[in-house]
């Protein structure tokens, strides 16, 4: 592959070859006049390989568990162990998220994924204004210490790994899982588990920002310097591009818009002084897998290539492991259908396949009922049972990155690369990440993007089965799950009950002493710990902060 | 009469939910289809839906909602436009609506519910025909 002069002979033969397609195409032509991928790749009728001449398999490829990475990041792979199952999972109250935590160990889950209702993901208290309407809708609502230790009741956090999607109040989230921890007497050094953490995205693509992108970005390297030195193995950032794809980005603007979200966390926390061998190797990724399996496929090949390059030569790492790109993946729910609902289980397993494919690191399959509302117990468990059965039946996870050395992917995986680089190259030369994010050109990709995928839709270019093909008159499913409205009532008596209990001197002054912190530039995490610890809320923490550090207010980009 | 004037929109996000791929889409169909748009932003309480519309003088307001929090925050907003005893603007909902809710929120005033896999094209002539005089 490596030879800079390909085989006369075949380019030749295949030129003939070309010739002899071209001529039968006016009896029989093919079903499109150009096939392009979501990126806008122009996809070849053939690959040979002529298309992998450029491609030099020791710099590009390489071995697994070895620079570039390309290949993945585990000598061994899935024939060691398959990946992390790790259904995305919280409703309600802590209570009745415990059971399902509980259901889904026992289903065979390998790792717990916590959702917060978007009043904790925004650091407001269940009894807020804003939170009228949403306490427990989209994930468990958590406001203090107490709701924390009722979602672990039972379950030993030195045997599961837990990821928590939480981002602007990710230090108090953590700092309550900490706690929890000292009360089951399990050492920090021996909590496994991710916060998301990842602030810039919340900006551009997903919502649930508190505070302006400057102390955002110092809680973040706060927590990088604080988890060092005394939670090791957590992963203190999952740098998403789950969200952006959601939005809807094309793959190359997910990989691009995360890696110059990664390279901005990079040089945060080199500017505060953290070495970029102690954080680098506890940085890990998100990613989204989409439809396209090849496109997908050589998308995480590419991420792993890109940024193994980015931390070793931009940033001078010399650790592997500072490196690698360990990803968590989502199938896609944005292309989950109303309309017969069932097909989406086939959706979610051609997606589920594309990750296994590409080598992730743990997976969460959507379930078939999620573009009605939040999955049922039934389908969550049909969702398990897909990449079980991927992992179990097919065969697939028997040998490492097996689609390496096809023409194709070999080619995609390239020309990725070369997409997503020039764009993180316009990237740089506006300043980097947040400042492209202020100035709204993420955004406005993204919105693009979606504008065009949706007139792709309408017009039927882009097919998308039951919806503008093979459409049918069909049932709506009855057996829905609703979250009960009372369940604000409850939380909200709760709270009552915990500030009538605690100690409101000790409350008062931790809550003092995390002002005087946030106003110098000390870490935030030990007196975030200690006020948890004192049964602060998350609404009392965050408002300490809020008065300290401001609001973000959005940049709209109609 | 409104003879003329282009159809003007409020699309908003009431409430906490960050997901606005979905509004800003139906923005952009609304736009390309001639109609004024003003897009609120998000987390937007009731309150400020309504004060916006009014202010704006709009003749739609389109709302989008993936969180669950429809239930409470569609009726509300609809709740406080009968207090400012505006009853001429035409509301319309969209994102992820359970079948079994669209009946109370009809009753509550939202003219239509525009789940997932609407074309922009139905909202338009949905708009187009509910405005006219």
């Amino acid at each position: 592959m490596s030879e800079k002069n390909p085989d006369r002979s075949l380019r030749e033969k295949f030129e003939d070859w070309s010739g002899k397609v071209e001529k039968g195409l006016s009896k029989r032509p093919e079903r499109k006049e150009a096939f392009v991928n979501s990126s806008g790749i122009p996809i070849k009728r053939l690959y040979t390989p002529l298309d992998n001449v450029e491609i030099d398999y020791p710099s590009d490829l390489g071995f697994p568990g070895e620079y570039p990475f390309t290949r993945g990041v585990q000598p061994t792979m899935y024939r060691g162990r398959y990946w992390t199952m790790r259904q995305y999972a919280g409703f309600a109250t802590a209570e009745e998220s415990n059971k399902r935590y509980k259901f889904l160990l026992e289903q065979g889950q390998t790792g717990l994924s916590v959702a917060f209702d978007l009043p904790t993901q925004i650091g407001f208290d269940s009894d807020h204004e804003m939170a009228m309407g949403e306490v427990g809708k989209v994930g468990v609502a958590v406001s203090s210490l107490r709701d924390m230790e009722t979602l672990f009741q039972g379950i030993p956090l030195d045997k599961v790994s837990t990821s928590m999607t939480i981002n602007a109040p990710a230090a108090v989230l953590l700092a309550m899982y900490l706690a929890v921890a000292e009360q089951q007497g399990v050492a920090y050094e021996h909590l496994k588990g991710t916060i998301q953490n990842d602030i810039l995205k919340e900006y551009s693509s997903r919502g649930t920002y508190i505070f302006p992108p400057i102390p955002s970005m110092r809680i973040m390297t706060d927590i990088f310097a604080f988890c060092s030195r005394n939670v090791p193995q957590w992963n203190t950032i999952s740098i998403s591009g789950y969200h952006i794809r959601e939005a809807g980005s094309t793959a190359v603007q997910e990989l691009a818009f995360t890696l110059a979200n990664g390279i901005a966390y990079v040089e945060a926390a080199l500017n505060a002084g953290l070495d970029v061998d102690t954080f680098g190797p506890r940085i890990s990724f998100f990613f989204n897998a989409h439809l396209d399996i090849f496109e997908e496929v050589a998308k995480f090949r590419a991420a792993r290539r890109l940024w193994a390059k980015i931390m070793k030569e931009r940033f001078q790492a010399k650790n592997p492991k500072s490196m690698m790109v360990r990803f968590h993946t989502q199938t896609a729910g944005c292309t989950l259908t109303a309309q017969q609902p069932t097909n989406n289980i086939v959706r979610v397993a051609f997606q589920a396949l594309a990750a296994v494919l590409g080598g992730t690191q743990s997976l969460h399959t959507n379930s078939m009922d999620e573009a009605l509302s939040l999955p049922s117990e039934e389908a969550v468990q049909t969702a398990l049972r897909t990449q079980q059965l991927i992992a179990y039946e097919t065969g697939v996870s028997d040998t490492t990155d097996p689609l390496a050395g096809s023409y194709y992917v070999e080619k995609l995986t390239k020309e990725i690369c070369q997409r997503v680089e020039a764009y993180i190259q316009t990237i740089d030369n506006m300043g980097g990440a947040p400042v492209a994010i202020e100035q709204g050109y993420i955004q406005k990709e993204i919105q693009e993007s979606a504008y065009t995928y949706q007139r792709e839709i309408e017009q039927e270019e882009r097919a998308v089965v039951g919806v503008n093909r093979f459409q049918i008159q069909d049932e709506k499913p009855n057996n829905l799950l609703r979250v009960d409205p009372a369940v604000r009532f409850s939380q909200i008596e709760r709270l009552k009950q915990l500030k009538a209990e605690r100690d409101h001197d000790r409350v008062k002054n931790s809550l003092a002493e995390l002002k005087k912190v946030a106003e110098s530039d000390e870490n935030l995490m030990i007196p975030i710990l200690d006020a948890v610890k004192a049964y602060a809320t998350l609404g009392e923490i965050c408002d300490v902060l809020r008065e300290v550090f401001g609001e973000y207010r959005q940049v709209t980009t109609f | 009469m409104k003879a003329k004037r282009k159809i003007r929109v409020l699309a908003a996000k009431p409430g906490l939910d960050g997901h606005d791929r979905g509004i800003k889409v139906v923005a952009s169909a609304l736009m390309d289809a001639g109609m004024e748009v003003i897009y609120t932003g998000l987390r937007q309480t009731p309150q400020q839906i309504v004060e916006s519309a009014i202010q704006e003088d709009v003749d739609v307001i389109a709302m989008s909602i993936l969180s669950g929090a429809h239930d409470y925050l569609f009726p509300k907003v609809m709740e406080l436009l009968r207090e400012k005893g505006v009853e001429d603007i035409l509301v319309l909902g969209g994102g992820i609506i359970p079948e079994e809710d669209i009946p109370i929120l009809r009753e509550a005033g939202i003219a239509e519910i525009f789940g997932p896999g609407t074309k922009t094209k139905e909202i338009v002539r949905f708009i187009e025909d509910k405005t006219q005089v």
